[in-house]
């Protein structure tokens, strides 16, 4: 539990930060241009610095984890998706579990009734809430590029419009935001009250959910209860991104919390298991095709081993041999 | 199965709770009846592996070498940097969870450290501090820990309750492959002569004499030959078995246990029947006489030192191309290590069946068939003649050995051979079989006796299953591919739900077989009474 604690007092320290800061008028520079900058390059620099990392190691053997039917017999149907044979269906492997976690969706609850007997359940909110999450979290990523650009590209506004589609409330309530909220509450909570999950969670694991779930909770409120200049903040934004920064004044202390900790999840990133996001494209087990003996997988550092060979074999065992009447190489 | 006390209700007592007190203080009790002994020293000695010892994993002093943590550290830095596997895995985990009750281990025991993600969090939060920058700033919060005598006792233990088995690989969402894990855990240990007996006494025979049981090439020729007698007992049928002759076409390679093992003596009967029945013209090899590779249970190296034999054995024989039998381990390294190892086979030619004309594509390169897929497509045109009432006195299940069914996607293949040799074919519920199968509980060298209460855990969600299935279909006989399971799923099932007994399919195609001049068959290949017959 002291991970908890930890990370929830590193959270409010966090807000308290910008908070008391961003009220002297000369940190405001500090919050809404060095510190976004430097987010940025440590993103950059980091997710790049790790990715080459991982791709500096060699894959040295096809380790593929099938799910499904190889490819052999003609006759024999394959699953194309769960045990691909070739690059085309790795992608489309690849792309199910990035795109609709796949591998998620099998999870199973295991329970067990007096006997013994065991008893496997589906359990299916886990992959419901993670894919929940993860596609709010990036429709609303979208979203705010209405602030970085102008003119806002029509897909942005599209994308915006039909987060809107309910047209409830005023201003009307982007179904994302409900849908973040609810789903990294379940993720926390699920973390929480499982005491399985509990006993395995790091702060590493609960900081980053309470951070998001400030992000969300600071966005919500400046939309819709304490309303920030968005021509305001909209000149920051464009300002940041053509490097041509320009501090407007009159953007209230909430603007700089949740920019303040929007910088410190991006500056994390790469420093964290967020780097799931990288690493999912290079896992062994599920982006190498299951040709394994179709065609050779060549490891770059293979290297000569000490062996017994026949001949060594044959003359230890010799005697034997001939009297057992087994053929011989040097009679 | 000697003297195992406990019952089945009180061994199936289990408590999912975790304890209150976190895992990152190093603890772990070496407690008798759920680890496995200590490797000898004479056998890494023969292996020239290092720091040989007489030693037990319970011994207070683990006499390791007083500069152990920096080989520690140094073996993880190479094996970081050869294997992106490692890296990735060590990185990526989000500890959601999911893959936490897919482990036999976790499910029949209850210790969370079972739990893959913890059996990984094991050797990760090493890595994380002395690998990463975040590790080494902020320590045991973000699960970062000092290595000490504890944490590598840890790693004993439960790298040695790891069965390599890859179920929870299926689950996770990122592919993070535990058994990887195990595998570099298990390397790492090995550095230090940290290994167990179970395995490196089957490594140093099978170096010496070619197959893992030590068995030396007249014992081979005379196991063999008393096969073919039994046979011609059985069927009335005199079949020939060459022996290290050159001039075949195919090198016949399958596990020693075939040979030496029962039940999987039954199987080498059903292979013999099949391979005179069709006249392949094969032969067998002692000093290839073990497709199984202990070495895989070991280190990268041992596995490529001992398959090294086989594509060697092909080449001095002269054979076109190469046969393999039923198991699991073997055909992982089969599958996914030997080509790459020990390849490429250019002396050899794209396997292609004498009987039916069909080429084996999928084994174009690696140039090894598995005689599932040999079978099922000599069934499938109809050069057999099969009789499936004579297996009727079994009701059968399968159980998907975990490689055939996670590293290759052999699922079809025995399946369509099963239904076409026997008439009472039940398949156990959906989460247990296929790249969903559960571990026979004794897998990658695990299957000791004095490991039998580890062993009896967790076999429990396999058994389990099985015991659904008598249960609701009667059944009475366990099928599988793989040498390990017919020699660890009987005390199993005997144990969990008697009266299921354990057979190859081959024992099945065997029984099925109806040959050209055999006499009349009353029996199966075990000599029981066939049904109608008793
Ligand atoms: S399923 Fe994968 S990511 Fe989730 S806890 Fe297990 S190993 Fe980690
Ligand atoms: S590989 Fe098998 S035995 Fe090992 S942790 Fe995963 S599920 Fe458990």
């Amino acid at each position: 539990m002291i991970s908890l604690w930890f990370s929830i007092i590193v959270v409010v320290i966090l807000i308290l930060i910008p908070t008391i800061g961003s009220s002297s008028a000369a940190l405001q520079s500090l919050f809404g241009i060095v510190i976004p900058y430097a987010a940025i390059i440590t993103f950059l620099a980091g997710f790049v610095y790790r990715v080459l990392n991982w791709a500096k190691s060699p894959v040295p053997f096809r380790i593929t984890t099938t799910c499904g039917q190889q490819k052999s017999l003609p006759w024999i149907k394959n699953s194309k998706l769960e045990a691909p044979h070739n690059a085309w269906g790795v992608v489309r492997r690849m792309a199910l579990e990035i795109f609709f976690f796949r591998s998620l969706f099998r999870n199973t609850k295991v329970e067990l009734r007096d006997g013994p007997r065991l008893v496997y359940g589906s359990s299916k909110w886990l992959w419901a809430a993670g894919l929940a999450f993860h596609y709010s979290f990036l429709v609303i990523f979208i979203r705010h590029f209405k602030y970085f650009v102008e003119p806002i590209p029509g897909w942005v506004s599209l994308v915006q419009s039909l987060d809107a589609f309910f047209q409830i409330g005023l201003p009307v309530i982007f179904l994302t935001d409900a849908v973040i909220l609810a789903s990294v509450g379940y993720l926390f909570f699920r973390r929480l009250c499982d005491d399985k999950i509990r006993y395995i969670s790091h702060a590493a694991d609960y900081f980053p959910l309470l951070l998001i779930l400030s992000i969300a909770t600071t966005g919500i409120l400046m939309r819709y209860f304490f309303k920030v200049d968005i021509v305001n903040v909209k000149q920051l934004g464009t300002g940041l991104l053509s490097f041509n920064p320009h501090l407007p004044q009159g953007i209230g202390p909430l603007f700089y919390v949740h920019l303040f900790l929007v910088c410190t999840l991006i500056a994390y990133f790469p420093f964290s298991k967020l780097m799931h996001l990288g690493g999912v494209f290079l896992s062994p087990t599920r982006n190498l095709a299951n040709n394994n003996r179709m065609k050779r997988h060549q490891n770059v550092w293979n290297f000569p081993v000490k062996m017994h060979t026949y001949d060594e074999y044959e003359e230890e065992f010799h005697k034997v041999m001939k009297a057992a009447d087994i053929p011989l190489d040097k009679e | 199965m000697a003297e195992f006390k406990l019952k089945p209700e009180e061994l199936g007592r289990i408590n999912y709770q975790p304890p209150r007190k976190g895992w990152m203080d190093p603890h772990v009790d070496i407690r008798k009846g759920t680890y496995c002994y200590g490797a000898v020293p004479e056998t890494l000695r023969y292996l020239d592996l290092p720091f040989p010892k007489k030693w037990q994993p319970n011994d207070a002093d683990w006499q390791l070498p007083p500069n152990w943590k920096e080989i520690i550290f140094e073996g993880m830095r190479q094996r970081l940097n050869k294997f992106r596997s490692f890296k990735i895995f060590m990185d990526v985990c989000v500890r959601c969870g999911a893959c936490a009750d897919k482990c036999h281990y976790f499910i029949g025991s209850g210790d969370p450290k079972n739990m893959p993600v913890l059996r990984a969090e094991l050797l990760r939060s090493v890595y994380r501090r002395d690998f990463t920058l975040a590790g080494k700033l902020m320590g045991k919060m973000i699960g970062a820990r000092e290595l000490n005598e504890e944490v590598l006792r840890e790693w004993f233990y439960y790298f040695y309750q790891c069965t390599e088995c890859r179920r929870c690989s299926v689950f996770c969402p990122y592919g993070i492959d535990t058994a990887e894990i195990t595998m570099m855990g298990r390397e790492l240990l090995n550095l230090l002569g940290l290994s167990i007996e179970w395995i490196c006494t089957p490594l140093s025979n099978c170096f010496r004499t070619g197959n893992h049981l030590g068995i030396q090439p007249h014992g081979f020729k005379d196991s063999i030959e008393f096969a073919v007698d039994e046979l011609a007992e059985l069927t009335g049928i005199q079949v020939n078995v060459p022996i290290n002759e050159k001039g075949h076409d195919i090198l016949f390679v399958t596990p020693s246990a075939d040979y030496f093992g029962s039940p999987h003596y039954f199987t080498l009967l059903g292979y013999f029947s099949l391979f005179h029945e069709i006249g392949l013209n094969y032969t067998m090899s002692s000093y290839a006489s073990d497709g199984g590779n202990f070495g895989l249970f070991h280190s990268h190296e041992m596995m490529k030192r001992l398959n090294s034999k086989i594509y060697l054995e092909a080449e001095r024989l002269g054979v076109k191309w190469i046969l393999g039998g039923e198991c699991g381990h073997m055909w992982r390294v089969l599958h996914q290590y030997m080509d790459t190892m020990n390849g490429p086979a250019d002396f050899l030619q794209v396997p292609k069946s004498p009987m039916t004309g069909t080429v084996f594509e999928n084994a174009a390169s690696t140039k090894m068939v598995h005689i599932t897929e040999f079978t099922a497509d000599l069934i499938k045109h109809n050069k057999l003649k099969l009789d499936p009432s004579r297996n009727n006195h079994w009701r059968a299940t399968f159980h998907d050995s975990c490689n055939p069914a996670r590293a290759m996607g052999l699922i079809e293949e025995p399946r369509y051979v099963i239904r076409n040799v026997m008439n009472h074919f039940y398949e156990m519920p959906e989460n247990t079989i296929k790249e969903q199968t559960f571990c026979c509980g004794s897998g990658s060298g695990l299957g000791t006796d004095e490991n039998m209460e580890m062993r009896l855990r967790g076999g429990l969600p396999r058994a389990n299953a099985v015991k659904h299935m008598k249960e609701t279909k009667d059944v009475n006989l366990l099928l599988c591919i793989c040498a390990i399971d017919k020699a660890t799923l009987p005390p199993l099932l005997e144990y969990w739900v008697p009266g299921v007994e354990v057979a190859g399919v081959h024992e099945l195609v065997g029984n099925a077989l109806v040959m050209k001049g055999e006499k009349v068959r009353d029996t199966d290949l075990r000599g029981q009474p066939l049904q109608g017959k008793e």
